[in-house]
């Protein structure tokens, strides 16, 4: 196959890319000025001062206390313009804008799942709306991945039994390639996929247009009542287990007086690990969900408990309730979807423990 | 060739002392282990190389066409394990160290010359489990053996791979050990610690690394074990445990291991560029002094690995800026060296030129770590061919060029003989081009994205790959040269006298080859290391 040109740089297609491809113009102008002038003096030296004769013994120069210091405080000063420079990047990518739409992913040797908050599902592709906050919530079935996007500038570890996050805002409609970048095993160079970044209007017509059944939450709350988890959880707060309502993004009490703030990876712990934090009144007397519910699962029921979750549950950095319907420019504001029964899957849905296929 | 006069009585040398596999295989000797050690890496270094070899070819072409995508992975692991710990951390300490360190110093041995043949007994046996895993099956986790593919997901020999570097881990334990010991309490009269060359200093510091880092991966790989084997949970989230966990106890000891391995070359590169340029460093104490430093700040950088990893955002921003401060003491060596070519009597042997191309190809391996060791740039960089091509630049541009620099400068020590000069620096040349050629296309591959450990990729990537991998068949070419023009020196080579580079060592002042206790009487030293003047017994083979 023919490629299409030497190229040096990878599309510039995300909000960070143009400042991260600025340090590194920087960097490779110090590395190209040291380098060049480290092999000019050598070979400049090596020329000028040849062995002429076999009896010369030149007079030893010992130091200079002066041309040491010089040469290790430049390189000191530029090393800490370019830590600050670097950090300062770092910081923009490492906290997610408070407006971000939020996509869940799952890595799994080889390939990627991803979960959009209006239901839609996706195998290694991503379609996203141009000029967005985008924010990946993302966790492992098995190895560590790494979700890495060139065009973005972007990458962060996929972690088994965690939840990490990467953001970014593409600015640029195209199509980028999804790595994963940290080995993972046999197909690992097949554990690739595609982000596709579209106008709005294209991205709503897209959303509209998947098939999806239900939004995450509510296959959440499909999967919270296929599980049983409705009997004991109960609303009235005379369960045997606490009452989910109101209870994501705020500070829950537990048994020994500690508190928690309830995000998502409590949420997560809570499911697969019930006896590591027991809630101030109850006893441990939840069983674990580890391997009846699949990390898509176990996000869904996250969505869920979101979606009845405090009020405030934004100001927790992860956005509560869909934006079914909404324009994709304008970031969600609506409250979380009234939930009744009625809006449970119906029957044919098929809402096996949040698997995917 | 034939020397004109065949001497009557051939000289007594450690070499011919005493014959038979036996006077070799149970010799307290550290020149003849040095020797041992040599076959011995020499050895695994082709074996890594023919992986390597088998890596670039797969890698011409976008598809997977030359191999399946479980032996590509086998490939590139088994290359780094038998590179890194059979290759590159024993290369220069336990073959020129071994030799030179009591010559240098003025002592008839190691401190302990039964602990120095145990060491290459265990390395051997090491290398026998790593042997065996790579005609049996091999192993696919990558020579980072992350978690928790490397305990659940591989099953592939992981856990006789781990034994094996278990093992190799305490020959190189014992190296370190014995050179601490030795350059403490066997040092020659008047060989005070500011007099001891440069090479002493650096592999001073590798020792301290050597003993104190390796325990930490012998523990790692341990647990590593026992998480297989009995599913413990160190490092199983299901259980509590944290798969970060391990990559911060593996760079504990990998981070630093780096330094084991680049170290010994600063020391070697020292030593030559001194000598031919017969001049006395520019700044011996900062030389000395940055090798320490860097042994001390090489252990409080591992998780600059991390960055991408979920480490915390202070986390990341503490080792950004201590990796930044391991970066000066590397600068203060580069530039004291092209310093003492300033005004020097310079001749551009062999020897010279390595360590020449050592300082090119260290200082762009040093200055790409700037990129890497920047937060926001190293988000993008990190786990792509620009990491490949860094760390290639340290440890093929650097360590192996200080390796095959020392080997040609000593060599004549060694051996006695000297080796076809002409062919020799046309050796360096193409080692230094096809280096270039095959490592510094991965930087822009690195920086387009390409990750690494990728049988197949995208075939926008092609291009950069083809120059890759047609650099690699020159770089295979020039590292046969010495490999054959060495062993043809050994029966043919010219006598090379006791100091043919006139050079200024204490190594230098005994015969070549050295006698079995190396000196007569124990030498006195009364200058500085590195004086170079006029010399008495100087014979140019």
């Amino acid at each position: 196959m023919q490629p299409k040109q030497l190229s040096f740089l990878p599309d510039q297609a995300s909000s960070i890319a143009g400042s991260v491809d600025g340090l590194y113009a920087f960097l490779v102008l110090v590395t190209a000025f040291f380098s060049l002038l480290i092999a000019f003096l050598v070979v400049f030296f090596a020329v000028k001062y040849r062995r002429r004769s076999d009896d010369e013994f030149p007079q030893p120069i010992h130091g200079s206390l002066l041309l040491e210091i010089v040469w290790s405080v430049i390189p000191l000063g530029i090393s800490m313009v370019i830590f600050g420079w670097g950090a300062s990047i770092f910081f923009k990518e490492s906290r997610p804008p408070a407006d971000s739409l939020e996509i869940y992913v799952t890595g799994k040797q080889w390939m990627w799942k991803l979960q959009h908050m209006e239901g839609q599902r996706e195998m290694n592709e991503l379609h996203i709306p141009v000029n967005r906050n985008i924010k990946l919530t993302m966790t492992s079935e098995d190895v560590i991945h790494d979700f890495f996007v060139p065009a973005f500038r972007t990458k962060a570890d996929v972690v088994p039994g965690r939840y990490t996050t990467e953001w970014f805002r593409p600015t640029k409609v195209g199509q980028y390639h999804i790595f994963c970048a940290e080995y993972c095993g046999t197909r690992h160079s097949g554990m690739i996929g595609t982000v596709y970044v579209m106008e709005p209007s294209q991205y709503e017509a897209w959303l509209t247009g998947g098939g999806a059944q239900g939004t995450m939450a509510q296959k959440g709350e499909a999967l919270f009542q296929q599980l049983a988890c409705v009997n004991c959880h109960l609303t009235d707060g005379h369960g045997r287990c606490p009452n989910l309502v109101g209870v994501f993004g705020s500070d829950v009490k537990l048994k020994g007086g500690a508190t928690v703030k309830a995000d998502a990876a409590y949420v997560r712990e809570s499911i697969l690990n019930p006896q590591a934090k027991i809630v101030d009144g109850y006893e441990n007397i939840m069983p674990t969900f580890q391997g009846l519910v699949t990390e898509d699962g176990v996000l869904e029921l996250i969505e869920y408990v979101k979606s009845i979750g405090a009020k405030d549950a934004a100001n927790s950095g992860t956005t509560g309730g869909s934006t079914t319907g909404a324009p994709a420019a304008v970031p969600t504001s609506k409250g979380p979807p009234p939930i009744s029964p009625t809006q449970t899957l119906p029957s044919t849905a098929k809402p096996a423990a949040g698997s995917m296929k | 060739m034939i020397t004109a006069t065949e001497p009557v009585v051939a000289p007594k040398t450690y070499l011919n002392a005493e014959y038979g596999a036996k006077s070799w295989l149970l010799t307290k000797d550290h020149k003849r282990i040095a020797l041992l050690y040599l076959v011995s890496v020499t050895l695994f270094f082709f074996l890594g190389g023919i992986m390597a070899v088998l890596i670039r070819i797969e890698l011409a072409t976008p598809a997977g066409d030359l191999v399946q995508s479980n032996t590509y992975n086998k490939l590139f692991t088994m290359h780094g394990i038998l590179m890194i710990f059979f290759f590159l951390i024993p290369s220069i300490p336990a073959v020129l160290g071994n030799f030179l360190v009591p010559l240098m110093i003025g002592a008839k041995d190691l401190a302990f010359p039964r602990i120095n043949l145990l060491s290459w007994y265990i390395y051997v046996i090491g290398g026998f489990f790593t042997l065996y895993v790579l005609f049996t099956g091999g192993v696919d986790t990558g020579w980072t053996f992350y978690t928790p593919f490397s305990t659940t997901y591989s099953n592939t020999y992981v856990t006789a791979t781990a034994i094996g570097i278990f093992i190799v881990g305490f020959s190189s334990i014992l190296t370190g050990l014995n050179f601490i010991v030795t350059i403490h309490r066997m040092r020659a009269p008047g060989m005070t610690w500011f007099r001891l060359p440069l090479f002493i200093w650096a592999h001073y510091a590798t020792s301290v690394i050597q003993i104190l880092g390796t325990p930490v991966i012998a523990v790692t790989i341990l647990l590593l074990a026992l998480e297989r084997g009995f599913h413990i949970g160190f490092f199983d989230p299901a259980q509590g445990g944290d798969p970060v966990l391990f990559q911060h106890l593996f760079w504990f000891y990998s981070h630093p291991a780096v330094y084991i391995m680049i170290l010994p070359a600063m020391g070697v590169t020292s030593e030559i560029i001194t000598t031919f340029s017969r001049k006395a460093p520019f700044g011996y104490s900062f030389i000395a002094m940055s090798s320490v430093a860097i042994a001390v700040f090489g252990f409080l950088v591992w998780g600059h690995h991390l960055f991408v990893s979920s480490q915390s955002v202070y986390a990341g921003m503490v080792f950004s800026v201590l990796s930044y401060l391991v970066a000066i003491p590397s600068a203060i060596k580069v530039f004291n060296w092209t310093a003492t070519m300033y005004k020097g009597s310079i001749s551009l042997n062999t020897p010279m030129l390595y360590a020449i191309g050592f300082i090119g190809l260290f200082t762009i391996g040093g200055l790409t770590g700037l990129f890497l060791a920047a937060l926001g740039m190293d988000v993008h960089l990190t786990d792509t061919y620009f990491v490949v091509a860094h760390f290639h630049y340290i440890m093929v541009g650097g360590a192996i060029m200080g390796y095959l620099g020392g080997l040609h400068f000593w060599w004549p020590k060694i051996t006695g003989k000297m080796y076809p000069e002409n062919w020799a620096r046309v050796s360096a040349i193409v080692i230094f081009l096809g280096f270039n050629l095959t490592f510094f296309p991965q930087f822009i591959l690195g920086y387009l994205g390409m990750p690494r450990r990728y049988h197949v990729y995208p075939p926008e990537f092609q291009v950069y790959n083809v120059l890759s991998s047609a650099g690699a068949t020159v770089l295979g070419a020039g590292y046969l040269l010495p490999f054959i023009y060495f062993f043809w020196s050994l029966k043919y080579g010219k006598p090379a006298g006791p100091n043919p580079w006139n050079a200024a060592g204490l190594e230098w002042q005994t015969q070549s080859p050295p006698l079995p206790e190396n000196f007569v009487i124990t030498p006195v030293v009364t200058e500085e290391a590195h004086t170079f003047s006029h010399r008495e017994g100087v014979e140019v083979g």
